[in-house]
């Protein structure tokens, strides 16, 4: 599964590398630059009854190549903001940059796991992760050889043309990462895409895809509100306060171990030091 | 009694008799509750427990079926309302699928036009059937508007509640992919519609026939409407 994986983000990562020339490169061509920035974001939500603060003077960057996850009490704003990164969603004030530029002219793919993986089930498993392709009018002899290739790799091949009510939770989540991953995003956002899946899927299944992801140094944001998610697969935590949602605390994952996946990141004797810091900060006011 | 039954075939080969038996049993009912329902009306008319005037008896309807079918090319009657309704039912479908999607495209439109379409949907469309004949004349096209009349404003409404009734989160998906509102409308839209649109078509066919029937009550010459009312002045 891990050889598998290791393909799929080598041909993801293929692109963001190209861009990093301008970044500041340390450790024999590691890139450290900003992917992402955002400087004091803030957004509200209006209704006839009024305004509702969602987001205020949010700021925060996410390194190339990082891990970051986003927790906070529920409805605080999380998925607000990845709306906000990907572009659906056109802050009040402040400014996003990916690259150093405006996101409109940024050009970079950026991926968009939602919560339920919302496979159609009018289409096959192969022409759902087509969809993609098919609606940025990129379908190629290449990429289709790149999603078959995934599919294979993922342990989807022999359900090709099966249709997704014929998956299980975790094989639908799969398709539904090939699906985003097709597009070769630079940036990929998850927002709780595992909250659908009954718990030892999972753990399962975040192990699966949070090594993946870590291996190839891919960067990427979750949201979540889940603590123990957000310390097995982050490299960096960032506690959000109540709406209006800022960043609270910002807490950097270490572990001792080498080769760290999320499975073992839960068993680490760090694990419950962070658990319990991150627990404080998100009870502190209540 | 089951042990017994066991012995004779695998658990799965029973399961399937079984299934098979249950499907035979409500075909066999579905036959039976017909030709019960024909054998009772007959034997009512027969003894007189109805008046076979009013009521008519099953052997009587297809002596008159055959008499009309020689004399009064039946046959001819039929296939005109026949043909009248499935071009109305078509038009119907076409004219609803376009509306449904200009009131999807452009949410403001459909704001306004929303009481609207809830009266014309719920005006006594028969009512208007005289007037189209003074507007457009004795003829067939003024059957199938009455036909279109009377189906196109609820299908309309129907399909289009079908559109809004798609989750948000897959239109979302849509817009993460990089798609458009017109993607959203191919990609989701319709292919999620299509139940929707196929119970629209069960509905439409049958008040297309309605609407028909009525605009033949009034102008036709033709048709079973005509044939209706012809009956009914000669008390056949």
């Amino acid at each position: 599964m891990e050889a598998a994986s290791y393909y799929i983000l080598k041909t993801l990562i293929r692109r963001t590398e190209k861009e990093c020339d301008f970044t500041v490169c340390l450790m024999g061509g590691f890139c450290m630059g900003a992917l992402l920035e955002l400087e004091n974001i803030s957004l509200a939500y209006h209704t006839m009854e009024g305004e509702t603060p969602a987001i205020s003077n949010l700021s925060f960057s996410v390194m190339e190549g990082e891990f970051v996850a986003l927790v906070g009490p529920s409805g605080c704003g999380k998925s607000t903001i990845l709306n906000l990164i990907s572009h659906l969603l056109e802050p009040e004030f402040g400014t996003i940059r990916i690259l150093g530029k405006p996101i409109q002219e940024s050009g970079l793919n950026i991926g968009y796991m939602l919560q339920k993986d919302h496979l159609f089930e009018w289409r096959t498993i192969y022409s759902n992760m087509m969809l993609g392709l098919e609606i940025n009018h990129t379908v190629t002899p290449g990429k289709k050889e790149m999603v078959q290739k995934m599919m294979d790799t993922y342990g989807l091949g022999e359900f090709r043309d099966a249709r997704p009510s014929e998956l299980s939770g975790g094989m639908r989540q799969r398709a539904a990462l090939i699906r985003t991953l097709a597009l070769e995003p630079a940036l990929l956002l998850l927002d709780e895409p595992f909250s659908a899946l009954d718990y030892q899927t999972r753990l399962n299944v975040c192990d699966d895809i949070g090594s993946i992801i870590k291996k190839e140094g891919k960067t990427a944001i979750l949201v979540t509100h889940d603590i123990s998610e957000a310390i097995s697969m982050a490299d960096r935590v960032l506690v959000l306060s109540k709406r209006p949602a800022t960043v609270k605390k910002e807490i950097t994952i270490r572990f001792a171990m080498k080769e760290r996946t999320p499975m073992k990141s839960r068993s680490a004797p760090e694990f419950k030091n962070y658990f319990n810091q991150i627990w404080r900060e998100l009870n502190d006011d209540q | 009694m089951m042990i017994s039954k066991r012995k004779n075939c695998s658990m799965q080969e029973c399961y399937l008799r079984r299934q098979k038996m249950i499907k035979l049993q409500i075909r066999i009912m579905r036959f039976f509750v017909l030709i019960a329902f024909l054998v009772l009306w007959e034997a009512a008319a027969d003894f007189g427990w109805i008046d076979s005037f009013i009521f008519s008896s099953p052997s009587r309807v297809i002596r008159t079926f055959l008499i009309m079918w020689r004399e009064q090319d039946l046959y001819v009657h039929i296939g005109i309302t026949i043909y009248e309704t499935l071009v109305s039912f078509f038009l119907v479908m076409g004219i609803s699928i376009v509306f449904a999607i200009l009131l999807w495209l452009f949410p403001r439109l459909s704001a306004v036009m929303e009481p609207y379409l809830v009266v014309l949907n719920s005006l006594p469309k028969s009512a208007l059937a005289p007037l189209l004949i003074v507007w457009l004349g004795a003829n067939i096209r003024t059957i199938i508007v009455a036909g279109i009349s009377v189906a196109v404003f609820g299908s309309v409404i129907s399909i289009y509640s079908g559109f809004s009734g798609v989750d948000p989160d897959m239109i979302k998906l849509i817009y993460t992919l990089g798609g458009t509102r017109k993607d959203t409308l191919t990609k989701v839209v319709l292919p999620w519609s299509v139940p929707c649109l196929l119970s629209a078509f069960k509905v439409n066919i049958g008040l297309c026939l309605v609407g028909v029937v009525i605009g033949e009550f009034i102008g036709a010459r033709r048709g079973l409407g005509y044939l209706i009312i012809y009956g009914s002045q000669v008390f056949r």
